[in-house]
């Protein structure tokens, strides 16, 4: 590396100031290197850490799929500092370090390699996408550190090893929930499903939910495709309307699920819209609009749900979205089972939330 | 092309033969006692680093004979690492042919050396036509090129479609990813320095006197084009079985873009030009992290900063000789 630098110093000759700092970054750059490689190896900050519950989180916190990063972010911060406040876990506060991926699985590797070999985690949080999840894993794995996903819900996510765990329900067990929901709560007998068939998350919600919807007696009568991105449905909706199912079944994201939902009501469907967890998101009633009121969808977190200590919860998060804009936690959660309502807050991700008081509390 | 004989045997620097074979092997050793230092030594986070540098390095110089060397604007890198990624992963993982042999050191190498040879044959069906165009139509035609090949990928389920193919054999390391950059650099200088690479840099110098000159400019376009969708593949290979998991969406536009950057922050058709300018693309937006939600525009202002007069940037050799330094 001497040499090549020591080379690349004569032609640059010209441009001095330019080459400066240009030599100025890849100096520092290599400075940062040395100074991160010693930090690792005297392990100093494991020492520092003995005080504090170091807890690693890796998620999208920039580029186009940031929202759910950023509010999975914020529930977990939620529930750290909850539990700070509270005394931590045996006297011992928690820490959270933070680390972006970008999206970008490539990414995610190199993240969680350097929350588990230079900050020296203890626990891993992420990812939310099931793709960034599978890329990671075999890292926490390979170095014996746990690491739990709040909202992976592909099967193969947690048998990458004994090492990786989840908080959700995985889609076999969705699409079950949603078929059971369909055809005995509400006693539908038909039903079309319209699937993305660009996301392995829909294709196989789509899947697990039409086998289980025949087992319960009801019959697929039309299983038609789009790929998320696109904007018209009306050709698929057309076909769909003239089979008149009583359910139509988007396991697709929030996105296209409000346009097909406008475009079916447009088409003067009437039957019942059904889809998994993608739809929750506070974005799904601004695309739809009076289109998605009455659906359905299976998700993690229900503000009707009767459980000891949910009351108290949804006033801490009421309260803390009506605390100021700039703190406020946005999409993904405290979303009704059904949308006749969704004009509610948008808040925390209340599965990462949860998530991390399970952790704390163990 | 009578020309081939001198890219790798020639004499045109008064190095021997059999001299190039010892220092070959010498690198060889040399390289392979950095890498067991390195990964005994250094913290595998920065491991990955530098290798992920390595590997932006063979990118960045595959890239730089096309864009920088020949003139042209590929805007497709990352469909040509993708062909390699997925097609040398696809054997190592899925088809595993020949028993174990796939499994093996050897039988990745083999499998990385498909992927790049998969990209070249690709890059020759896309260059063949493509390389008629000029400027801005090129760069579309080529951008267009890296999208279809994430999307046709994202549609095989047999390489896992949207979900991705996980469990490749982790066999990459140091001493291969630092290896093929040197190798991709050996080639690619000596291809520049033969009379190939004259006629290339004459396409660049100027298309319609290097066409009355007689030179076959749309030959040496796809000559170049095709080494540099080759290593292209390499890399991707050698990504592919460094991170174990390959998602279409690892490939995506931005990827061709920060090649792109990784060339143009060095100086276009300057060596250590791309060497650099890999080595700056990928570890700067690792030491911003401090910056929290902030490094990537603290990232991208440093590049606006860098890219504020690219041709005399680094090393500026667009008119003199690349790689001048070392001589």
């Amino acid at each position: 590396m001497g040499a090549l630098m020591g080379g690349v110093m004569r032609p640059v000759f010209k441009s001095r100031n330019r080459s400066f700092l240009v030599f100025g970054i890849v100096f520092l750059s290599l400075v940062g290197f040395v100074n991160c490689t010693k930090k690792g190896d005297t392990g100093a900050s494991a020492q520092a850490d003995l005080q504090a519950l170091v807890l690693g989180e890796f998620g999208t916190m920039t580029g186009p799929e940031s929202t759910f990063g950023i509010s999975t972010h914020r529930g977990i911060m939620m529930a750290v500092e909850e539990a700070n406040a509270s005394g931590g876990i045996q006297g011992k506060p928690i820490k959270v370090i933070s680390l972006d991926d970008q999206g970008r699985s490539d990414e995610a590797v190199t993240a969680v390699t350097k929350l588990v070999t230079q900050e020296n985690v203890q626990l891993i949080l992420g990812e939310v996408a099931s793709s960034r999840s599978i890329a990671a894993a075999p890292v926490a794995q390979k170095y014996k550190v746990p690491m739990i996903s709040p909202s992976s819900t592909n099967p193969r996510v947690t048998q990458v090893g004994d090492f990786i765990f989840r908080v959700c329900f995985i889609d076999p067990f969705q699409g079950k929930v949603m078929a059971k929901f369909a055809a005995q709560n509400l006693k539908m007998k038909t039903a079309a499903i319209l699937r993305d068939i660009k996301s392995d998350y829909s294709v196989g919600l789509a899947d697990f939910f039409a086998e289980d919807f025949q087992k319960m007696g009801g019959k697929i009568i039309s299983d038609l495709s789009y790929s998320s991105g696109d904007a018209d449905f009306k050709a698929q909706l057309t076909a769909i309307k003239l089979k008149k199912p009583d359910v139509l079944f988007i396991p697709g994201y929030y996105t296209e699920v409000g346009l097909i939902a406008r475009q079916a009501r447009e088409l003067n469907y009437n039957g019942v819209l059904m889809g998994g967890d993608g739809w929750d998101s506070a974005k799904l009633t601004e695309i739809g609009g009076k289109a998605v009121v009455g659906g359905y969808f299976g998700s993690h977190y229900s503000t009707q749900e009767r459980q000891a200590g949910r009351a108290k919860f949804r006033r801490e998060v009421q309260g803390k979205v009506q605390r100021g804009s700039s703190q406020r936690p946005g999409g993904h959660g405290l979303r009704r089972g059904t949308c006749g309502d969704c004009s509610g807050p948008e808040v925390v991700d209340l599965s990462a939330y949860r998530f991390a008081r399970c952790c704390g509390a163990n | 092309m009578a020309d081939t004989h001198s890219l790798f045997f020639g004499d045109e620097d008064g190095i021997k033969t059999p001299w190039q074979i010892l220092g070959f092997a010498l690198l060889v050793l040399v390289l392979m006692g950095v890498s067991a230092l390195i990964e005994s030594n250094i913290n595998p986070y920065v491991q990955r680093i530098i290798v992920n540098c390595g590997i932006g390095i063979i990118l960045g110089l595959s890239l730089n004979l096309v864009n920088g060397c020949a003139g042209q604007f590929s805007l497709g890198h990352a469909g040509f690492m993708a062909v390699g990624a997925y097609i040398s992963a696809y054997l190592t993982t899925v088809l595993m042919p020949f028993g174990g042999f796939f499994q093996t050191e050897l039988g990745v190498g083999v499998a990385v050396v498909a992927g790049g040879l998969a990209a070249a044959l690709s890059g020759y069906i896309v260059g063949l036509p493509s390389l008629r165009l000029r400027g801005d139509y090129l760069a579309i035609v080529t951008l267009g090129f890296g999208e279809i090949i994430r999307i046709v990928f994202l549609n095989i389920s047999a390489v896992g479609g949207p979900r991705g193919l996980p469990g490749i054999p982790l066999a990459s390391n140091f001493f291969w990813v630092y290896l093929w950059a040197v190798v991709t650099f050996a080639v690619i200088y000596r291809l520049i320095h033969s009379s190939a690479g004259r006629a290339i840099l004459s396409v660049r110098e100027d298309e319609i006197s290097s066409q009355s000159m007689g030179v076959n400019v749309s030959h040496y376009k796809v000559v170049a084009f095709v080494v540099s969708a080759f290593f292209a593949g390499v890399a991707g290979g050698l990504f592919a079985h460094y991170q174990g998991f390959i998602d279409p969406n690892t490939f995506n536009f931005n990827r061709s873009v920060e090649v792109v950057i990784m060339v143009v922050i060095g100086g276009m058709g300057s060596f250590s030009g791309a060497v650099i300018g890999a080595i700056l693309v990928t570890m700067l937006p690792e030491l911003l992290r401090f910056f929290a939600e902030y490094r990537m525009v603290i990232f991208s202002a440093l590049l606006v900063l860098v890219l504020h007069r690219p041709a005399e940037f680094l090393v500026g050799t667009r008119s003199g000789r690349p790689l001048g330094f070392l001589s």
